[in-house]
C-alpha cells in the first residue's frame, strides 16, 4: 500500500486516494505515425526490475496527474514530480544515481 | 426559488456526534490563475476574503474560498446570489482564461458537531486527522468510505463535509452509522 | 485430571463465576478465564477431532498458537465458527461447541480413518478418487465435501458491527511483554506518538509467569510502575485486545481490535474494529512461540506445551493434570516442572535428550528432588482420549521401552521460536541461528519502507533474545532507534534482569533418533492437518524438495494456525530427509493476517445499504413511490419502467412506449453526464476528443458526437451544446461522467497542457428531465415562460430562460425520434419540475417511463446504445456511423489507430437492423448468426451476433440490431440465429431504422 506524496497539493496521498497510469513520458503518436511509431505509443511499455518512473493522478484529492519515481523491486519512492515534463528533473535523476549507482540512467 | 430543496432536506442525526443536513449552500467552481491580483480581487468581492493558501479555507464576511487543486477555488456563497456572483466573475475576469459555474446543487453539505469530529472522519478516511496535519480550516479533499469528499475543521468541535448530491444519503448513512454511540475510539479525544 | 487448584491464577478474579455451556453442558468458570482455562478446571482435556484422521485432539498451548482447541461459540447471528478457545475470554452465558465429528465428540465414526492412514498419505488427494471417472462426481465428491473444512458455516446473518479506524502515528509496537514496554517508554519519552498494542488483556507476557526480576522486583511490579508512566503521556496509547495483524508496504500495518467478544453479544457499539495504521517505524516485540517435541502419540490429549502448562497454573490457577511427565530439549522445559513442583503436582520424571544438565534451572529440580532422565527420549505416549503412560527409551536407539511411566500429561519443550511474522510480512529477512537452534531477524535486512530504510524493528524474544536482561536492553535500544527513526531524540536506561545460567539447546527434532516407520507414522508435526513424520520424509522422498511444494503437498502449516507450532519441525524433518542444513531448505513466506481475523472486520461499515454507494437523481424519491421498478444503470439506480396496478413489467413498458408513440412521456434523464469545456482552445480540445467537427458547432446548437480511444474503439457517445463562443457543454452516458470528466482532464494535464482549456463535472447541478410524444410542445406551452414553437427553438438547439418559474434549459434532442424536449433545471427544483409536468401533462396523456422503454424506442430509430452496441472492440465505422466521423480534421482521438489495417479490414461485422421472419420471434439477446458452415475446430463458423433485441410494440413486431460481416451489402438477406435450444430464428437482414427513416415525427 503505497503512500505518495502529490507535488501539487502537499498532500501524502494513501494508494486509495490515487489512480495509477503506467509509464510516464511516452510520446503521443496520432495521425499521421508510421506503423513502429504508433505500435510503440501503444503497446510497448517498460517493465524494468529497479528504478521506473510512473504516472499517478491524485484522483480523490486535487485531482492532478503526477509523477513519481519509484523502485519497482523494494517500493522505494525517490520522488514525485509535475505531470506537467517531458523528462524526470535533472536533480532526481542525480539522487537516483546516487542511490543506485549500477542504474542504466533515465532512458525515454 | 421557493421549491428548492436541498439533497437531504434537513436530515439529522444524534450520536456519539450530530449529524446535520446543511440545507441549500451556494458553491462555485471557480478555476483561473490563482495568483492573479483580478481573480484575488473578484474572490474578495465575492466572498470577502483572500485567495486560501494551498489546502486551506478562508471564510469571510460573505462566504468562503477553498483550495481545490492548483487552478481551482471552491467559493461559498449565499445560495440565492450564487447565479448574479457567478455572472460578476464573469464579467470581473473577462478576457482572461477562466471558468466559473454554479454548483450549488451539484453537491450536499453535512455538519458534525461535537468532540469525536476527528475520530468519526477517521473511520472512512486514510487521511491523517491528527491535529498537527488536519489544522483548522485545512480543507483536505479525501475519500470517506468508497466515497469522494472534502472536509474542513472550523473548530475543534465543528466539520463540514461535502460529497455529491447523488450520494448524499449514503454519505449521511454513514456518518451516522460512524458515530453511533459507544463506537468512537477516542483515538483523537 | 485437570482441575482448578486451591491457590493462584492472577488472571481470574474467583469472586466472580461465570456460566457458559460447552456441547450442551452448563459449566462454570470464573471471570478472566479462557474457555480453554475453564474447560480444563472442568477436567475436558478432549476438545475437538483432528481434521483428517477424526483423532480425539486437546488442548496443546495456552495462546494464539493453539491448533487444536476450535470451538463454534455464541449462536444464531451471534454465532462464529473455528473460535480458539485459548484466545476466547469467558462471559456469562457463552454457548460453545466442539467441531469436526460425528455423532458426537465422544464417538465419532470419522475416527476410522486413523486406522487407515496407509491410505491417507501425503498427497492422498492426488492418488485417489481418480477411478473410475464417474465415481468422482457421484461417489468421492459428496463424501468428501460432507467431511471437509473446519467448522460449519453460520446460518444466520452476522448481527454484529464492524469498523475501519484509520490511525497515523509515528511509532506502532506490537506487544505488552516487557519488551515492548520497555520501547515504548523509550520512544514515548521521546515525544513522538505512540500507538501501543497487545493482543491479550494483560501486559508483561512472559516475565511474570516466569518469575523474572527487574531492578531486584518481581516483573509485575515493574511492569505496572512502566504502565503507569506509559498512560500519563499524553503521546502514547495503549491498547488492548488489539493484535498486529499484518504489516505492508510503505509503513502501512492492520491492527485488529476486538472490542465486545469478552462481554457477549448485544453490546454497543463495533465488535472488531481494524485499525488501518500508518507509521514511521515499527517495533515487533512479539515475543516467541514454544515448539513441540516430535515423538509418537504427541497428539494424544494431555500431551501440551511446557509453558502453556505454567501459564494455565500461574495465570489461571488450572493444572492440566496431576501427574505431569516432562521432556525437554531446553532447560526452559524445567521451569514447568519446578512450577508444577511448586503447586504441589506430582513430576514423575523430567526426560531430557542432552547429556550434560549443568544449567542453573536443572540442578534446581534435580535438588528439588525430581526425577531426571538425561540422553533419554519418549518412545511413545500411551492412551486414547487422554494420557495414560509414557515409554521412557533411549534418545540413540530405536524406541525399545526401558520403563513405562504412568502419567495423565506430559508438558513438551523444544525451545522457543521467535514470532517473526510481523518482520517477515513485508519482505524482513531471517537468520539461522545454529546455537539457539530458531530463525530470527537479520537486523541487515529488514523491510523497507517508502524512502528505502527498514521501517520494522524487532526486539525482545521475537529478536532472538531469550533472556530478560538482554530483552531489555534489545528493547530500549529499539525504542531510541524508532524515535531517532522517526525525528525524534530518546534517552534511556536499561533495567537489570536477572536470569539463571543456561546449558545450551540440543537440536533434537524427533525423538528417538532412530525411531521406527511405526513410531513415524504417529509422530503429528502439524496437529491441526494431521501432518506426520512420515508424511514429510515421504514428500521429500517422491521429490518435493521444495520447502514451499512440501508444504502445499502434505499440507504442513496450511491450517487456520498457518504452521504457528509445526513450521520449524517440519523443516528440520525435511531437511534431515534431504540431508541438508536448516537454512538451505528455508522458511515458507509469513502471509498476513498473523493470526484470522474475522471476516466482519476486513468488510468493516459495507454492508446492508452501505454495502456499495447508490447514486440518487433528484426524483429518486418520487419514482420509488410511483412503482418505479429499479435497475441499476452505472452506480445509479434507474426505473427500468413503472408499474401500474396489476401489471406485468411487459405490459407496463408496452404501455410506456404506445403512449409515449401517441400521447406524452415523461423521462428522468438526470443521470446523464454533463461537462463543461471552456477556454479560448475550447474548440480545438473538442475537436481532439471526438470523432465529428465540433469547433464548427454553433452558438446555441446541438451536435451529436462519439468519443474514441487512442486504440480507435467507442468510448462513449453524446449530444454536445455550444454555449458560447469559447464554451461547449458535453452529455455523456449516464455511466460515462466521472469516466469521460477524468478522460478530458488526462489529457488537459498530461499532453496538452499549454493549451487553455478549463473543465467542470456539472452532471449533479441538473436535473434533466425529457419531455417526448406528439404532445410535449403543448405541455410546455402550457407551463409557460418561454416560446418552444418550432420556430423559436428549432431541432438540435436549446434556448436558455424559465419554464413554469423555473430557470430552464430545453434542448430540443430526441432519443426517441419524437417530438422532445430534454430539460436542465436546478436539480434541487427538480422535483418541483417534474411535477409541474405531471400536472400540466395529465390532460395529455402524459405518463413517466423507464428505460425499457427508453430502449425499445431508440431500437426502433436505429440509434445505437454505447455498451449494447459497443462492447470495446467496436468502431464507429463498425456502426455505419462514419457520417459522425470528421474527414476534415487533421487529427482526433483514435484516428490513427481507425486507419490500421486491421480496422479497415472489408470483413468486419458491420451494423445492421434485423428483422426476424416470425414476427413475434424475438432473437435472444447477445444471439450469433451462422452461415452453415463449420470451422476447422467443429464449431459453427458465426458470421455476426446480436447487439439489441426487442419485441417493437409500435410495429407489432420483433426487432433487432445485429454486427454482421458484409452486413450492409447483404440487404434482404435471410440469416440463421441457432438458439440455446438448438431452434433457429430466421432473420431478415434490413436497415436498422425500422421507424421514420425520414424523421418527420421528431422534426416538427
Amino acid at each position: 500500500m503505497l503512500l505518495l506524496t502529490c507535488p501539487y497539493c502537499g498532500v501524502e496521498a494513501d494508494e486509495t486516494e490515487l489512480t495509477p497510469g503506467g509509464e510516464a513520458h511516452i510520446t503521443r503518436h496520432g495521425a499521421g505515425a508510421n506503423d513502429d511509431d504508433f505500435e510503440t505509443y501503444l503497446f510497448m511499455r517498460k517493465n524494468p526490475k529497479g528504478v521506473h518512473f510512473e504516472r499517478w493522478r491524485h484522483a480523490f484529492g486535487c485531482g492532478k496527474w503526477f509523477h513519481a519515481a519509484r523502485c519497482t523491486m523494494t517500493l522505494e519512492v525517490f520522488g514525485t514530480y509535475s505531470g506537467q515534463t517531458f523528462e524526470p528533473p535533472k536533480t532526481l535523476i542525480n539522487k537516483i544515481k546516487k542511490k543506485r549507482p549500477d542504474w542504466e540512467g533515465f532512458v525515454k | 426559488m421557493s421549491n428548492a430543496v436541498s439533497a437531504l432536506q434537513d436530515a439529522v442525526f444524534k450520536g456519539s456526534v450530530t449529524i446535520k443536513d446543511a440545507g441549500l449552500q451556494g458553491m462555485i467552481t471557480l478555476r483561473g490563475d490563482l495568483s492573479s491580483d483580478a481573480l484575488a480581487k473578484a474572490v474578495k468581492t465575492a466572498t470577502g476574503t483572500a485567495i486560501p493558501e494551498t489546502g486551506c479555507i478562508n471564510s469571510g464576511k460573505k462566504g468562503a474560498a477553498a483550495w481545490m487543486s492548483p487552478d481551482e477555488l471552491l467559493l461559498l456563497v449565499d445560495y440565492a446570489q450564487a447565479e448574479t456572483i457567478v455572472a460578476k466573475l464573469d464579467k470581473a475576469l473577462a478576457g482572461t482564461h477562466m471558468l466559473a459555474s454554479n454548483v450549488s446543487d451539484a453537491r450536499a453539505v453535512f455538519t458534525i458537531e461535537g468532540k469525536g469530529i476527528r475520530d468519526v472522519l477517521a473511520k472512512g478516511s486514510p487521511a491523517d486527522m491528527s491535529a498537527g496535519t488536519l489544522g483548522i480550516n485545512t480543507l483536505r479533499r479525501t475519500r470517506l468510505g468508497q466515497l469522494p469528499v472534502a472536509f474542513w475543521l472550523g473548530s475543534e468541535t465543528t466539520a463540514t463535509v461535502i460529497c455529491f448530491r447523488s450520494v448524499g444519503e449514503h454519505v449521511f448513512n454513514w456518518l451516522s452509522t460512524a458515530a453511533q454511540k459507544g463506537s468512537l475510539p477516542g483515538h483523537y479525544t | 485430571m485437570s482441575t482448578r487448584l486451591q491457590n493462584g491464577g492472577r488472571l481470574i478474579d474467583r469472586t466472580k463465576q461465570i456460566e457458559f455451556t460447552w456441547n450442551g453442558k452448563r459449566l462454570q468458570g470464573f471471570q478472566g478465564d479462557t474457555l480453554a482455562s475453564a474447560l480444563l478446571a472442568n477436567n475436558q482435556m478432549l476438545v475437538g477431532r483432528s481434521f483428517k484422521y477424526h483423532r480425539p485432539r486437546g488442548i496443546v498451548a495456552a495462546g494464539p498458537e493453539e491448533p487444536n482447541a476450535l470451538m463454534g461459540t455464541g449462536v444464531d447471528g451471534h454465532f462464529e465458527p473455528n473460535q480458539r478457545a485459548t484466545t476466547t475470554e469467558l462471559y456469562q452465558g457463552l454457548t460453545s461447541h466442539s467441531q469436526n465429528h460425528w455423532p458426537s465428540l465422544e464417538i465419532d465414526i470419522g475416527a476410522l480413518n486413523s486406522k487407515l492412514p496407509r491410505f491417507f498419505p501425503a498427497g492422498f488427494y492426488y492418488k485417489t478418487f481418480m477411478y473410475p471417472r464417474a465415481a468422482w462426481k457421484h461417489v468421492f465428491e459428496p463424501i468428501i465435501r460432507k467431511s471437509a473444512g473446519l467448522g460449519k458455516a453460520p446460518t444466520h446473518k452476522d448481527e454484529d458491527t464492524y469498523e475501519y479506524f484509520y490511525a497515523h502515528v509515528d511509532i506502532m509496537i506490537v506487544g505488552g511483554g516487557i519488551a515492548g514496554l520497555a520501547a515504548a517508554l523509550t520512544a514515548g519519552k521521546s515525544g513522538a506518538s505512540v500507538l501501543l498494542m497487545e493482543q491479550g488483556v494483560s501486559f508483561g507476557g512472559r516475565a511474570i509467569t516466569d518469575g523474572v526480576e527487574i531492578d531486584g522486583k518481581p516483573a509485575a511490579t515493574w511492569v505496572k510502575a512502566t504502565l503507569a508512566a506509559l498512560k500519563k503521556m499524553p503521546n502514547v496509547q495503549i491498547r488492548t485486545r488489539m493484535m498486529g495483524a499484518g504489516v505492508y508496504d510503505h509503513g502501512y500495518a492492520l491492527g485488529y481490535e476486538r472490542l465486545t467478544d469478552h462481554l457477549g453479544p448485544n453490546q454497543n457499539g463495533p465488535r472488531h474494529r481494524l485499525w488501518r495504521i500508518r507509521t514511521k517505524r515499527i517495533v515487533t516485540a512479539t515475543g516467541a512461540i514454544e515448539r513441540p517435541l516430535s515423538f509418537a502419540g504427541n497428539d494424544i490429549p494431555g500431551v501440551m506445551l511446557a509453558g502453556s502448562l505454567r501459564d494455565y497454573i500461574a495465570d489461571y490457577g488450572v493444572s492440566a493434570g496431576d501427574r505431569t511427565v516432562v521432556v525437554t530439549n531446553n532447560d526452559d522445559g524445567y521451569r514447568t516442572a519446578i512450577a508444577l513442583h511448586e503447586a504441589g503436582l506430582n513430576v514423575p520424571c523430567i526426560i531430557d535428550p542432552r547429556g550434560d544438565l549443568d544449567g542453573e534451572l536443572p540442578q534446581k529440580a534435580i535438588a528439588l528432588g525430581i526425577r531426571v532422565e538425561n540422553k533419554s527420549a519418549i518412545g511413545k505416549v500411551k492412551g486414547g482420549k487422554r494420557v495414560e503412560s509414557v515409554t521412557l527409551c533411549a534418545q540413540a536407539g530405536e524406541g525399545g521401552t526401558l520403563e513405562e511411566i504412568k502419567c495423565d500429561a506430559v508438558a513438551m519443550s523444544g525451545g522457543w521460536s521467535p514470532v517473526v511474522h510481523l518482520w517477515s510480512h513485508c519482505g524482513g529477512k531471517l537468520n539461522w541461528d545454529t546455537d539457539l537452534a530458531m530463525f530470527r531477524p537479520d537486523p541487515s535486512r529488514p523491510p523497507l519502507g517508502a524512502d528505502g530504510t527498514g521501517f520494522v524493528i524487532a526486539t525482545g524474544t521475537a529478536n532472538g533474545h531469550l533472556y530478560s536482561a538482554s530483552v531489555l536492553k534489545d528493547a530500549i535500544a529499539a525504542g531510541k532507534q524508532a524515535a531517532k527513526d522517526a525525528g525524534f531524540k530518546a534517552t534511556g536506561t536499561v533495567p537489570k534482569a536477572s536470569d539463571e545460567k543456561a546449558a545450551p539447546i540440543a537440536a533434537v527434532w524427533s525423538m528417538p533418533q532412530g525411531a521406527t516407520y511405526d513410531l513415524k507414522s504417529k509422530t503429528f508435526l502439524d496437529y491441526q492437518n494431521d501432518v506426520k513424520v512420515s508424511d514429510v520424509r515421504l514428500a521429500a522422498q517422491e521429490g518435493f524438495t521444495s520447502v514451499e511444494h512440501a508444504k502445499r503437498y502434505t499440507t504442513l502449516g496450511m491450517a487456520t494456525d498457518q504452521g504457528k507450532l509445526s513450521n520449524i519441525n517440519g523443516l528440520a524433518v525435511l531437511a534431515d530427509s534431504l540431508n541438508k542444513e536448516i537454512p538451505q531448505v528455508g522458511t515458507t513466506t509469513f502471509r498476513p493476517p498473523y493470526h484470522p481475523i474475522s471476516f466482519g472486520a476486513i468488510v468493516g461499515d459495507a454492508r446492508g445499504e452501505l454495502f456499495k454507494p447508490i447514486r440518487k437523481s433528484p426524483i429518486h424519491q418520487w419514482i420509488d413511490d410511483n412503482g418505479g421498478d429499479w435497475e441499476p444503470v452505472a452506480d445509479w439506480r434507474r426505473p427500468y419502467c413503472y408499474k401500474q396496478q396489476g401489471e406485468t413489467v411487459e405490459q407496463a413498458v408496452t404501455r410506456e412506449i404506445l403512449n409515449t408513440r401517441e400521447n406524452c412521456g415523461l423521462l428522468d434523464a438526470s443521470t446523464l453526464g454533463k461537462i463543461i469545456v471552456k477556454g479560448p482552445d475550447a474548440g480545438k480540445f473538442m475537436d481532439m476528443m471526438y470523432t465529428n467537427m465540433m469547433s464548427t458547432l454553433k452558438v446555441g446548437f446541438c451536435r451529436y458526437g462519439l468519443m474514441c480511444t487512442e486504440n480507435g474503439f467507442l468510448s462513449d457517445d453524446g449530444v454536445v451544446a455550444r454555449l458560447s463562443e469559447n464554451t461547449y457543454l458535453c452529455h455523456t452516458t449516464s455511466g460515462g461522467s466521472d469516466r469521460i470528466h477524468a478522460w478530458m482532464e488526462e489529457w488537459l494535464q498530461t499532453e496538452w497542457w499549454d493549451w487553455k482549456v478549463y473543465t467542470a463535472n456539472v452532471t449533479e447541478q441538473y436535473a434533466q428531465i425529457a419531455i417526448v410524444g406528439p404532445n410535449a410542445r403543448k405541455v410546455l406551452e402550457k407551463l409557460g415562460g418561454m416560446d418552444v414553437s418550432p420556430e423559436a427553438l428549432p431541432f438540435m438547439q436549446f434556448r436558455d430562460g424559465k419554464i413554469g418559474g423555473i430557470q430552464a434549459r430545453p434542448f430540443r434532442i430526441s432519443f426517441s425520434g419524437e417530438l422532445s424536449y430534454e430539460i436542465a433545471v436546478p436539480a434541487s427544483q427538480g422535483q418541483a419540475f417534474w411535477d409541474m409536468c405531471m400536472e400540466a401533462g395529465a390532460e395529455f396523456g402524459m405518463q413517466p417511463y423507464g428505460t425499457e422503454c427508453l430502449h425499445v424506442m431508440r431500437a426502433e430509430k436505429g440509434f445505437i446504445m454505447i455498451g449494447d452496441e459497443t462492447d470495446g472492440t467496436v468502431i464507429p465505422q463498425d456502426l455505419g456511423l462514419n457520417w459522425a466521423i470528421s474527414k476534415k480534421k487533421e487529427d482526433f482521438l483514435g484516428k490513427r489507430a481507425q486507419q490500421r489495417s486491421h480496422m479497415t479490414d472489408s470483413k468486419r461485422w458491420k451494423l445492421v437492423g434485423l428483422k426476424p421472419v416470425d414476427p413475434q420471434a424475438v432473437i435472444p439477446d447477445g444471439a450469433y448468426a451462422t452461415d452453415g458452415t463449420t470451422r476447422p475446430n467443429g464449431v459453427k463458423n458465426m458470421i455476426g451476433r446480436v447487439t439489441s433485441t426487442y419485441f417493437s410494440p409500435t410495429l407489432n413486431h420483433a426487432i433487432a440490431m445485429g454486427l454482421v460481416e458484409h452486413g450492409p451489402d447483404r440487404m434482404g438477406e435471410v440469416i440463421d440465429f441457432p438458439t440455446i435450444g438448438g431452434d433457429i430464428i430466421k432473420a431478415e437482414i434490413c436497415d436498422p431504422v425500422f421507424l421514420d427513416k425520414e424523421g418527420a415525427r421528431q422534426n416538427v
